[in-house]
């Protein structure tokens, strides 16, 4: 037990709440971005302008002009909408887990962010050694540092169908309760691949823990580009990429299906459905299922960065031992990779229409879960192969 | 007989789906790249640009009182427009015109003449069926208030939304 004595408690605790409320205000922040970003691309991508017009309201204070800055005061003004938005609850709904849903549904997501590293480490002590007298070292760029990674991701995740569930079902209503139903077939059919899509990235990393990951592939290059990357042109290594690549496209698909995105977003389905499992939800109770679906989308992007695209690496970008600014550089590049994510996501939902329930159950069951079982033995044969 | 479906046969890219998927994601990136470049030509950003100078002659925006060119009003008060309105939103207290009156022929002059734009429903009908043309639909369109009581125009607004439109009737002039 000499590990407990070992560490500063009292550094572990502050830097932990940092950590953790930096992550929330990025998070967050990002969330209310992407929904500004997801109407400005729709909006472009249908050859509209979308929200181009909320900026800084001047004229409310005497001048002549607002600043408009291409409408990016959007996200502020929803938010603040949906703050002053009448809460209701239907006399009808089961009000324990009417008000239990919502936090269920954001919960599991942002508990999930905790593992993943969104950094390499930050040395702060140049901050420390003048302000406390006392070097601490350099700190990791993640929350909770735990061995089971990836599947404390799933298995929270995985949490966030009962959100679904319990607000299409205590709001006594039947489109919500088919949106609830609809959507807990949807995901738990589509965590089956999700989870054998990574056994073979098991197989090939050898651990789960996230850091060690993502060490993992600065050490021999991204794992989805090893040789472009790194000059790593073993044959094993290159003929890895093709189960590699199959994972990535199953574990992407099926990322799409998890967090409820078209064209698997039949869990809302607006012109069947109203509004989905949410339709009875209004106010702060609505934003936070909406917000939840959005930083579900952060979260996957942050697993499909961390375990397919080399986490906070970057080729040429030293990591954060060379200085707290090349560590900022590294949690910028983490973002920034998230960031191009969503966008591909958004892109994707504006332009593939909605799958037919069935086509979504055969995809599931019938080719991706097939796949990724065929692909974990592929795998072991090619690691099996004398390099 | 039953009709039977006809069932293509795919070809397998069709079966797999993903050229169609990229295919689409090609489509949606030209349309992207088209606006984000400025190339797309996109709707009229309204309250900026308005397209009020092109309004035909026959626009049918907010209904009016017009005076002719000597400033005379028009409107004798015969109620056929408010009879006629179809959400009943004209009102008219018609008064008598004194014996002293420089016009006393046309006996009639409205008192009141209230339109409630909330009523309106820019049909024309009133414009129509006037034998004096004294209620003309003008170009206005953008008819706001913050109460139901703004909402409502008084002679004064409508004379003054209306304006002067001379020709026309002239069946009350002198006789020359």
């Amino acid at each position: 037990m000499d590990f407990l004595t070992d560490i500063n408690w009292w550094f572990l605790v502050v830097t932990s709440l940092a950590k953790t409320v930096f992550v929330l205000v990025v998070v967050l922040t990002m969330v209310s971005y992407t929904v500004y970003a997801e109407r400005r691309v729709s909006a472009f991508i249908q050859d509209r302008l979308g929200p181009n017009r909320v900026g800084i309201p001047l004229t409310m204070l005497g001048f002549k002009n607002d600043l408009k800055f291409q409408g990016l005061g959007q996200p502020i003004a929803d938010a603040l909408k949906l703050l002053l938005k009448e809460d209701f609850t239907p006399a009808s709904a089961n009000k324990f887990y009417y008000w239990l849903a919502p936090t269920l549904g954001i919960g599991s997501v942002i508990v999930s962010l905790a593992v993943i590293p969104f950094g390499s480490s930050l040395n702060l002590d140049f901050i420390f050694r003048p302000l406390l007298g006392h070097e601490f070292g350099p700190i990791p760029m993640v929350i909770a540092n735990v061995n089971i990674g990836i599947l404390f991701i799933f298995a929270i995740s995985s949490l966030g169908v009962y959100g679904i569930v319990l607000a299409g079902w205590s709001g006594n209503s039947k489109y919500p309760f088919l949106g609830g139903i609809r959507s807990s077939s949807q995901m738990i059919s589509y965590e089956l691949a999700l989870g054998l899509s990574v056994i073979p990235l098991f197989l090939i990393y050898e651990k789960l823990n996230l850091v060690d990951i993502v060490k993992y592939q600065v050490d021999n290059g991204w794992l989805l580009f090893p040789a472009f990357l790194h000059g790593n042109f073993s044959l094993g290594q290159n003929l890895l990429v093709i189960p590699v690549a199959i994972s990535f496209v199953i574990f992407s698909v099926s990322m799409f299906a998890e967090t409820n995105r078209l064209p698997f977003d039949l869990p809302e389905a607006e012109q069947e459905l109203v509004g989905g499992y949410n339709t009875e939800y209004s106010s702060m109770k609505f934003a936070l299922f909406f917000l939840g679906e959005y930083a579900a989308m952060i979260a996957g992007s942050a697993a499909i960065v961390t375990l397919f695209l080399g986490g906070w690496h970057f080729p040429f970008i030293p990591d954060g031992s060379s200085g707290w600014f090349w560590s900022i550089v590294n949690i910028g590049v983490f973002f920034a990779k998230i960031a191009v994510l969503l966008l591909i996501f958004i892109w994707v939902r504006w332009t593939l229409p909605r799958f037919r329930y069935d086509q979504l159950m055969q995809l599931g069951w019938i080719w991706f879960f097939e796949i990724a079982l065929v692909n974990i033995f592929l795998t072991a044969l090619i690691l099996l192969l004398p390099n | 007989m039953a009709y039977t479906v006809p069932r293509p046969k795919l070809t397998f890219a069709e079966i797999i789906y993903l050229p169609s998927v990229i295919a689409g994601l090609r489509i949606t990136l030209a349309h992207f790249i088209k606006m984000f470049r400025g190339k797309t030509h996109v709707a009229m950003q309204y309250p900026e640009e308005k397209w009020d100078s092109n309004f035909p002659a026959h626009y049918r925006g907010a209904p009016t009182l017009v005076a002719d060119e000597h400033g005379r009003e028009r409107c004798v008060a015969c109620q056929l427009c408010e009879f006629i309105c179809p959400p009943r939103a004209i009102t008219i207290k018609p008064g008598e015109l004194p014996e002293t009156s420089r016009f006393a022929k046309v006996e009639k002059f409205p008192k009141e003449f209230e339109i409630d734009m909330i009523r309106c429903i820019y049909c024309g009908l009133c414009e129509e069926v006037c034998p004096e043309q004294a209620i003309f639909l003008r170009k206005d369109y953008a008819i706001t208030g913050t109460s139901r009581a703004e909402m409502v125009h008084n002679k004064a607004k409508l004379y003054e939304l209306g304006g002067v439109m001379d020709g026309l009737v002239n069946k009350w002039n002198e006789k020359k």
